[in-house]
């Protein structure tokens, strides 16, 4: 069974229900070669995904490298252009809307990038960084309302006022990351998409910009789509989590059912990946280990796309594909034939 | 011939010559690993881990020198020996792995031709011996359709894949020591479990000691013996992995460990994260170089450095833990 049939109309929604809707959302970039740069195949980045992200949650979205984890958080806030399905914020689907609409839309979206270093613009100050969406919105009526809210943001996030003139380089990553979360609330969003935002920091540092992420949250009531491949983050900070494996969710739950009881056997041996701190604990742990790679985006297997390494297929899971669907007591979803008791 | 240890460093002082400075990269490190042990060394970036590594191989960038200490392994002086032999000894008795395979692949060679390599240039084999014994050597390193990978180039290999290619290159003359820094970093946790399974078998079955060189204190826990805790260039804390992890005797230890989510933690409570940021190598404070972040500090701490002493069961650079106070609650097992 898929998530339900997302409804018709924007007058609809309440905050009872889902802030986004993702139905059927495929999102594939094309494959060029060749002189005249024809089209030879397409990378599936994203391939189906049915997905609701609900009011005030923080949605952990883990997989390996490539599995389209950002290409999915990025085509939920349109920042690239998805190939089909719908992705209904508040009930409207942003994906056909027209570009005013949109313009409003985008003050309630945020992204927080992964690399802190990357993702700030080396020639701006930090007043500039953070002044630039609030000028886009016309957010700040004033120089000095403008110089204002800076300010405002930069205590909101644990940095000086008197930050504001200076660059990016002068910041550590901690700091530049929290810069980067300082944007991210310019516009005073509700929803933000954080994309791996503590991978590149020091471990040392990690835990300060997850309090951070989590104090914002109930300070504002933000909802989070909270992308990253560690694990253990995952678990501290989500409220449910969903896991990928190429292209597709191949699993969705409450964040504890899913660590108890994982039911997909990808998610099942991903959890006994994760190395735990307790040396103990660590060396009687049983581990499954995977054979081979992650399946290419560009010519899935057929069938599961998991059955190239997984420990119980049978030859059911190479003719069709598995659905999403309930597996255990209603909010936990897995897509396998075979799920894990 | 006897010796005490098979590595032994001694008190190492690497210098980096930088724009705004010198940066202290290594300022007295001592250890010693013997035959079949497995050493973890953790620390932040920029404690010095990659630097301690390339200062027993030898193989510094041109900005770096050793400018005091002593390296010693199977009793011979390697900070003595001459550029010959210290590559003698890089490609037959110590191997290293890196973090990014790819760098140290060549792009243009086939992976058979890199990976019996070694054996051509030290122990004499001929080419075609040498592709067999790669054939060999990649499927012991688990890389499944061995005889056909031999013949493809690093580019075609997925990064679990090149760093089998490298762990196989650098077992190819049986080496006793082996020396890895952050080889499963840039990886999956999926291919990170294969590869440390892989290293935990080589070491299990030909004995091979192993540095292993981390940022990840649950790769530490399941693979090290002993373990090595780096900051600011220093060793801060020594000893044997279960007692580091049950009761840390330095401060920076102590807040790490608290400070990490953890997969088998029940109840969501808030982390407990460390102030501050790691010091700024060129400019680092007098005394010990924790004191801006550390929640025990006292009056004397920022004023005098402390050596590494015995505390109980470890060695600890503290002035609060070797004055007989115990870090409380810190805990894990
Ligand atoms: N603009 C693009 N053009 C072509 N292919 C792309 C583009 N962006 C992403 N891809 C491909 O789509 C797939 C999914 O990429 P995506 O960046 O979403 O993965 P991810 O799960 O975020 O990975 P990571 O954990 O490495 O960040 C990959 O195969 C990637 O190479
Ligand atoms: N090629 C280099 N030139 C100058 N300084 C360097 C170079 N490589 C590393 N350093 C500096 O040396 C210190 C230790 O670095 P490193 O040993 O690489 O740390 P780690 O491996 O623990 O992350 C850091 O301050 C780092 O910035
Ligand atoms: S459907 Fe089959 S191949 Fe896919 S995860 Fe389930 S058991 Fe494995
Ligand atoms: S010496 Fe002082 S500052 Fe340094 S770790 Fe110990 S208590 Fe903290
Ligand atoms: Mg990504
Ligand atoms: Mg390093």
């Amino acid at each position: 069974m898929a998530e339900a049939p997302a409804r018709p109309s924007a007058q609809a929604w309440t905050p009872a229900q889902p802030l986004v809707e993702v139905r059927g959302l495929r999102t594939w970039f094309p494959v060029r070669s060749g002189v005249i740069n024809r089209v030879v195949g397409q990378v599936r980045a994203v391939d189906g995904v049915d997905l609701d992200i609900r009011q005030g949650e923080t949605l952990g979205l883990v997989g390996e490298s490539g599995c389209g984890k950002s290409t999915l958080g990025r085509s939920i806030l349109r920042l690239v252009q998805p190939t089909a399905g719908e992705v209904r914020f508040k009930g409207r689907d942003i994906l056909r809307i027209g570009s005013r609409s949109m313009r409003r839309m985008r003050r309630e979206m945020s992204i927080i990038f992964q690399d802190p270093f990357a993702s700030l613009d080396p020639r701006q100050t930090v007043a500039d960084i953070l002044g630039e969406a609030l000028d886009i919105h016309r957010l700040a009526r004033s120089t000095r309302a403008r110089k204002e809210r800076v300010s405002e943001l930069l205590g909101l996030v644990g940095l000086s006022g008197d930050f504001a003139g200076r660059y990016p380089h002068e910041f550590s990553g901690g700091q530049r990351q929290r810069i980067g979360i300082a944007r991210a609330l310019a516009v005073d969003p509700s929803f933000i998409v954080c994309d791996e935002p503590i991978s590149a920091l020091d471990v040392s540092i990690q835990a300060q910009i997850i309090n951070l992420l989590e104090q914002l949250q109930d300070k504002f009531h933000l909802t989070y789509l909270f992308i990253a491949h560690d694990l253990s983050v995952v678990k501290h900070i989500s409220d449910r989590i969903a896991v990928m494996y190429v292209g597709k969710v191949v699993e969705v739950s409450p964040a504890r059912d899913l660590y108890r009881q994982p039911k997909h056997p990808y998610t099942g041996s991903l959890l006994s990946a994760i190395p735990i701190p307790d040396p103990r604990l660590e060396r009687r742990r049983e581990r499954i280990i995977l054979k081979g790679d992650v399946a290419s985006p560009l010519n899935p297997p057929s069938g599961c796309r998991f059955r190239t390494r997984c420990f119980k297929a049978q030859p059911r899971c190479a003719e069709t594909e598995p659905p999403l669907e309930t597996v255990n007591l209603g909010d936990h979803k897995a897509a396998c034939y075979y799920p894990l008791s | 011939m006897s010796f005490a240890h098979l590595l032994e460093v001694d008190d190492i002082h690497t210098h980096l010559a930088v724009k705004d400075g010198t940066v202290r990269a290594v300022d007295g490190v001592s250890f010693t690993i013997d035959a079949g042990e497995t050493l973890g060394i953790v620390g932040e970036s920029g404690s010095g881990k990659s630097m301690t590594a390339l200062s027993i191989m030898r193989l510094l960038p041109r900005s770096g020198s050793i400018v005091e200490g002593k390296v010693t392994f199977k009793g011979r002086v390697l900070t003595d020996l001459s550029e010959d032999e210290m590559e003698a000894m890089r490609g037959t008795e110590i191997a290293m792995i890196f973090q990014d395979p790819m760098t140290s692949l060549n792009p243009v060679y086939r992976i058979g031709w890199q990976v019996g390599e070694p054996l051509r240039i030290h122990r004499h084999v001929d080419t075609r011996k040498s592709i067999v014994a790669a054939v060999d050597l990649l499927r012991k390193a688990g890389i499944p359709d061995a005889p056909r990978r031999v013949g493809q180039f690093p580019h075609m290999f997925s990064g679990g894949m090149r760093q089998r290619a490298m762990i196989a290159m650098g077992l190819s003359t049986s080496p006793s020591l082996l020396i890895a820094d952050e080889p499963t970093t840039a990886l999956d946790v999926t291919i990170q479990a294969q590869i440390l399974d892989l290293l935990r078998t080589l070491n299990r079955d030909y004995g091979t000691a192993t540095i292993l060189i981390t940022h990840n204190l649950g790769v530490v826990a399941g693979m090290c013996d002993r373990v090595i805790v780096m900051y600011a260039g220093r060793v801060v804390e020594q000893g044997r992995t279960e007692d580091v992890f049950a009761r840390p005797e330095h401060p920076y230890t102590w807040s790490l460990l608290r400070s990490i989510p953890r997969l088998d933690a029940d109840e969501h409570e808030p982390l407990k994260p460390i102030d501050g940021s790691p010091p700024d190598m060129v400019r680092l404070p007098a005394g010990c170089k924790f004191t801006p972040r550390c929640p025990f500090a006292i009056g004397r701490c920022a004023k005098e450095e402390p050596e590494l002493l015995a505390v109980r069961n470890q060695l600890s650079r503290c002035w609060v833990t070797q004055g007989g106070v115990t870090l409380d609650g810190a805990g894990v097992g």
